[in-house]
């Protein structure tokens, strides 16, 4: 990784922020500015302003007025959640817990003047900023996409309309008709999500047109719970799917999206539906500020603060942190660990020792869910995985019908965590 | 307050000493299985045993060892022990007796209201007398499903800490992202309003493993006392 000087080497940040070093000065209560109303961005200001009793004047910057979870999005596409489930508003944040909501894109951030712009023309200042904004696409990763091609070949990785897109697309398909996949290369958001989006669309089609097929273009070797799913696959869905990996040509492909054609090794295939998943990056928001190695941003493993800049934290997807997958179990964590800190630092309040945790649902078939986590710790290097569990293949159904269940009660209490 | 045994000392060290195909002799000097079929009495209002035995208030008890938790067919458990089963709860002297001590410590929802037995002997006894009706008891207890590896058991002093309930809302924020802080139960359980003691010992349950459940043995792995004893504290304040 390539550090400058202005480089801020978080490590020794637990014991320093123990002391209000960072109290605004002479001009009232200080300053949280959260830009992203998602698993990061919403638990984190929701935690702030709760914990804080008041001290602390917390805006919470999120363009939609509603926002849908991309987490779940997949058992809408199987016909196993009603879209408007997936809606979740911001009012109690800001009748409940006092917290300011601005529906408005984040565009520039100076973080010498501490302020950040917003398309809507205003400018508001910060003590602290915090950045959860999510992902973006890596242009050019997929030959023959751009975000111009979003309505013929949707991501359907971003919350929103784009899932609705999809789903529309899929439930039109031609009897007997090929639904494809681009999957993107690592690392991306959710690490189970393509194939457990497979898995829900497989489903869709067994039950509406079950002579369709589905063909995955991946550009890995191996991906997220691969023994799960592939037994999944072969149990409830024998014949239907086909994953073509890097070995025969995943990772050399090209799409047409007028033509709605998926040229693989350069084997043109006629498609009817194509789900690209392109590669991705932080969002836009964290390389305008400065902040991005690459395609991410790195921070402390101990705080989530910026490893640039140590009045900016950096939370989800968007940064680079080490062991722990981009998921909103993994955003939601940090918020928590990151607001401990940011209010530390702020008001004098206790800081306690950094704890990160994760855990990653899917579900393959009606009642037939899995699972995969882990539990993890700052080092000086990076968020490391102290240890982990997945589920095993060959399971009974009452364990998985016990494990589905179990995923519709996160998604309760996630939500319930990040919006009260 | 006297120590929660998740599992008798005496029954480890006596099970430490006996080598395979001793069980006969071993089931003598585990529990006396006649003065067993007095301790039954207590369950007897709502359990039945033996031949011709049926479900009455409770399941019938035939059978019980290497049964799992929640899985006999035809009657309607708790959701709580149902799920304990899928979890993967299965019933050996270990669980068993865990359960007859303190049912609430082992099976937080479970529909049987009794109060547990708090003799380590009446205990042995009561267990003795049960498994004669099982099918193969002869594998009991040093073979699985039986087969214990560990003793588990806290001290006083673990349950007479007092916990910092500020450090335990911090960690109990780790809970939250999945267990709803109004006490909502849907998939996975509430996990507000429970007394103290009963939060201590399950989470020491699932630390030491005696608790089935991948995630909540890997949230309880690195608590220390303290921290149990810290999140007890905080989530007894929510009302």
């Amino acid at each position: 990784m390539a550090l400058n000087r202005r480089v801020f080497m978080g490590t020794a940040g637990a014991a320093m922020l123990a002391a209000p070093m960072l109290r605004a000065a002479g001009h009232g209560k200080p300053k949280v500015l959260v830009i992203g109303g998602g698993a990061g961005g919403a638990t984190c200001a929701r935690y702030l302003a709760k914990d804080s009793d008041g001290a602390l004047d917390v805006t919470l910057v999120e363009p939609t007025r509603t926002y849908y979870t991309c987490f779940f999005s997949n058992l809408y596409l199987g016909g196993f959640r009603e879209y408007e489930s997936l809606g979740h508003s911001y009012g109690k944040l800001a009748s409940e817990y006092g917290i300011n909501v601005i529906h408005d894109w984040a565009t520039g951030v100076d973080r010498d003047a501490k302020t950040v712009t917003l398309a809507g023309g205003s400018t508001l200042s910060y003590d602290v900023l915090v950045l959860s904004p999510g992902i973006d696409f890596v242009e050019g990763s997929v030959p023959g996409w751009d975000i111009t091609a979003q309505n013929a070949m949707p991501h359907a990785y971003k919350g929103g309309s784009q899932t609705q897109l999809l789903k529309a697309q899929i439930e039109a398909m031609p009897e007997g008709g090929v639904f494809a996949m681009v999957a993107p290369p690592n690392p991306y958001r959710c690490p189970p999500g393509p194939y457990e989006r497979i898995s829900m669309v497989a489903h869709h089609l067994k039950t509406n047109n079950p002579t369709a097929k589905i063909l995955v273009v991946d550009p890995k070797e191996k991906f997220s719970k691969q023994g799960l799913f592939e037994e999944g696959w072969q149990a409830h869905y024998a014949g239907m799917v086909t994953r073509i990996g890097p070995d025969f040509g995943g990772e050399n492909v090209e799409v047409r999206p007028d033509a709605m054609e998926v040229v693989i090794d350069g084997e043109v295939n006629k498609v009817d539906v194509c789900n690209v998943i392109p590669a991705q990056k932080a969002g836009l928001i964290c390389a305008a500020a400065g902040l991005t190695d690459g395609n991410w941003a790195p921070v402390a493993p101990d705080t989530m603060q910026s490893r640039m800049d140590e009045n900016v934290y950096i939370l989800g997807d968007a940064s680079a942190q080490g062991d722990m997958p981009k998921s909103g179990f993994s955003a939601n964590s940090q918020a928590k660990v990151a607001a401990n800190a940011i209010r530390g630092a702020l008001t004098g309040s206790r800081v306690f020792p950094a704890r990160y945790s994760n855990t990653c649902w899917s579900l393959i078939a009606p009642e037939d869910g899995v699972k995969v986590g882990a539990s993890y710790e700052p080092t000086p290097e990076k968020i490391a995985s102290v240890s982990s569990f997945i589920s095993q293949t060959g399971e009974d159904a009452a364990l998985r019908k016990t494990t589905y269940e179990e995923s519709l009660g996160w998604y309760a209490g996630i939500t319930a965590d990040m919006f009260g | 307050m006297r120590p929660a045994v998740l599992l008798a000392p005496v029954l480890a060290v006596s099970l430490g000493l006996i080598g395979p195909g001793r069980a006969a002799a071993e089931a003598v000097a585990f529990g006396d299985a006649e003065a067993g079929a007095e301790v039954f009495l207590w369950c007897s209002g709502c359990h039945e045993i033996g031949p011709d035995a049926q479900d009455s208030v409770g399941p019938h008890l035939n059978g019980l060892f290497g049964r799992r938790a929640g899985a006999h067919e035809g009657y309607d458990y708790s959701e709580s022990l149902a799920r304990m089963g899928a979890d993967g709860l299965v019933w050996d002297l270990e669980t068993l007796d865990a359960y007859i001590e303190v049912p609430q410590s082992l099976v937080s929802g479970t529909r049987m209201s009794f109060p547990g037995i708090e003799d380590q002997q009446e205990r042995n006894d009561l267990l003795a007398f049960l498994r004669r009706y099982s099918d193969s008891p002869a594998n009991i207890p040093e073979a699985p499903p039986t087969a214990l590896h560990v003793e588990v058991a806290l001290p006083e002093e673990v349950l007479a800490l007092v916990g910092d309930p500020e450090y335990g809302e911090y960690l109990a924020s780790e809970c939250l992202t999945c267990h709803q802080k109004d006490g909502s139960a849907q998939g996975i359980p509430s996990i507000t309003k429970w007394p103290e003691r009963n939060f201590v010992v399950a989470m020491h349950a699932y630390r030491q493993q005696l608790r089935p459940h991948p995630v909540m043995q890997m949230v309880a792995a690195r608590l220390s006392d303290e921290e149990i004893a810290a999140l007890a504290a905080y989530f007894k304040t929510l009302d």
